[in-house]
């Protein structure tokens, strides 16, 4: 028993060193100063070098621009709909469609994304000969594919969510006379609204994140941050992409440490308000 | 009232339904009709499906792109290939990522949001960026080779990047965490009781752990299986980064014949390809995943 317990547990500490000994390279390569990605250049490194360089390349800023821009809207929009999704799948027992509505929300999470970014580029291709719009591939484009892989996501999130909770007070405030609008607002979305948040920062890094689908529907003029870093990598390693890798490191850890810390005090609240409830009862 | 609510009810189900018709459905037959359609020089580049010949519809179903497809064995190797380097893939996955999913279930409670968080969030960042950073410590004069040639155990820099090696820690690093996730669901609510009874009546922790907690976790494994494996047969940034040069993966093949040929219906006879590969397994993955919500 102990010795399993042994060999389990090294194999954790071995595979997280190897989760994350390629994100540590990125972020100590980053301030070296050689141009050559893998020689410390001991003499004049730590340098800000590449942190300079990246933040003063306008392709990059564009792209990272654009990208912003696409994952809000993408994220907002995926939200809804997956939160919509979610509800029905979780709340509304068997309903005619439901097993078509279930494979449609699940099939785009594993569908390789070659297949996914194909098939949206010739739909829009379809649609605008057949009526003119969207026209042009672009942002547009970029974002309503996204919406579309995104959503599925959310739809997760939120029904998994809904799952963990009965239907009681729900059920509760119908009693009361409160219209399914109302529950809706007072009751269910108070309820998952970790969920809906969780599912909107999910859906924002998997659009900000995303290459192949935006590479099939971009169309030749627009560039999400990710094309423009791939391009740079495959021409070869850029000491510049570690400094933007750091960076991206770095705000996601202070989010991830963020949402800790919020959802803990959210949820010492709730415990003390349950507490003083309990005792105002007495 | 009970009609309002139902056309609110109908409302909910109806908008996510529809916009998955359009963004989802529909796309995939247009993908099946262009694969049996003609390639053409022209905007866009392929037949129409049903030309009108006096005032009659003719459907012109062409077979020509999936002819190529199994005629020229370039693709079929790459298909091949590519179904190979997804199942070795998922069992260095499994094999990786059971032992840590079984870790972390052990763990005590303060160490077991940690832990779980410590495997997330590599997911959170950038995927592209990841496997970018593999590159600078698999390339000949990239950290790994350094450190050997640094401890003596090697004299000339060995080729790791483009190789098989480099294809497999670049999707095996990638896709561990959509192994352990599930596994880590379905190895936490095994109840303890059940192993101490084993040892009880004389089993070894060996012999428990394959006749008690391995045929449990079955759910998990298939799980944590097919989340790899399907996604990992259509792969394309990872064998471009870090992948040979001299055998492509299906993915890519995808990708080339539509940017680099401008064949719009081989590209999506491979897609469809693609896709017969993947019913089964994306079938199968929908009845693991249902019954993991039912006994929750």
């Amino acid at each position: 028993m102990r010795k399993r317990g042994l060999f389990s547990r090294t194999a954790l500490v071995l595979g997280l060193v190897f989760l994350y000994v390629p994100i540590l390279s990125m972020i100590v390569y980053s301030f070296n100063n050689s141009r050559l990605v893998t020689v410390w250049d001991a003499a004049h490194s730590p340098t800000l070098k590449w942190y300079g360089i990246l933040l003063s390349d306008d392709e990059v800023l564009d792209a990272a621009w654009l990208s912003l821009r696409v994952a809000i809207c993408a994220a907002t929009a995926s939200t809804i709909l997956g939160t919509l999704a979610g509800t029905a799948l979780a709340r509304f027992g068997a309903f005619r469609g439901r097993s078509l509505l279930v494979g449609m929300t699940t099939a785009p999470i594993v569908m390789p994304e070659v297949i996914s970014g194909l098939s949206l580029l010739l739909l829009f291709v379809a649609l605008q000969q057949a009526i003119g719009w969207p026209q042009g591939m672009g942002a547009l484009t970029i974002t309503l594919a996204h919406i579309s892989f995104c959503m599925a996501y959310v739809t997760v999130v939120v029904q998994s969510r809904l799952a963990g909770f009965d239907e009681s007070l729900e059920e509760a405030a119908q009693d009361l006379g409160a219209r399914p609008a109302k529950v809706f607002w007072r009751i269910t979305l108070p309820l998952i609204l970790p969920a809906v948040l969780a599912g909107w920062l999910l859906a924002f890094t998997l659009s900000w994140d995303d290459l192949v689908i935006s590479q099939f529907v971009a169309g030749p003029g627009s560039s999400t941050l990710p094309m423009v870093i791939f391009s740079k990598v495959r021409l070869g390693v850029s000491p510049d992409v570690n400094a933007l890798a750091t960076l991206m490191v770095s705000l996601v850890a202070t989010g991830v440490v963020v949402a800790a810390v919020w959802m803990r005090q959210r949820q010492k609240r709730r415990e003390r308000d349950a507490q003083l409830a309990a005792a105002a009862n007495l | 009232m009970v009609r309002r609510r139902f056309s609110a009810r109908r409302l909910v189900a109806g908008v996510p339904a529809l916009w998955l018709t359009v963004f989802f459905l529909v796309p995939f037959l247009i993908v099946l009709k262009i694969s049996f359609s003609e390639a053409r020089l022209a905007i866009p580049p392929y037949a129409p499906l049903i030309a009108w010949v006096r005032g009659l519809p003719v459907l012109r179903i062409h077979l020509s792109g999936y002819d190529y497809l199994f005629t020229d064995p370039l693709y079929l190797r790459s298909y091949l290939y590519s179904v190979m380097v997804a199942a070795v893939s998922t069992l260095f996955c499994l094999l990786i990522g059971y032992p840590m999913a079984y870790a972390i279930a052990r763990a005590s409670d303060a160490w077991r949001s940690f832990l779980l968080m410590l495997i997330v969030l590599p997911f959170w960042t950038s995927f592209l960026l990841r496997v970018y950073a593999w590159i600078g410590l698999l390339q000949n004069d990239g950290l790994i080779n350094n450190v050997l040639l640094h401890l003596g155990l090697i004299h000339h820099p060995i080729t790791l990047l483009q190789t098989d090696f480099s294809l497999y820690v670049g999707i095996v690093y990638s896709y561990l965490p959509f192994m352990i996730l599930p596994l880590y669901a379905n190895l936490e609510k095994h109840d303890m009781a059940l192993l101490e009874a084993a040892a009880d009546l004389g089993a070894r922790p060996f012999t428990a752990f394959l006749r008690v907690t391995l045929p449990q976790s079955l759910p998990g494994i298939a799980a944590g299986s097919l989340l790899v494996f399907i996604p990992t047969v259509g792969e394309y940034v990872i064998p471009t980064l870090l992948g040979r040069t001299d055998q492509i993966m299906i993915g890519r093949m995808l990708s080339d014949e539509f940017f680099d040929n401008r064949d719009w219906p081989v590209a999506s006879g491979v897609a469809i390809l693609i896709l017969l590969a993947l019913v089964v397994p994306i079938v199968l993955l929908q009845r693991v995943e249902r019954g993991n919500l039912e006994t929750e």
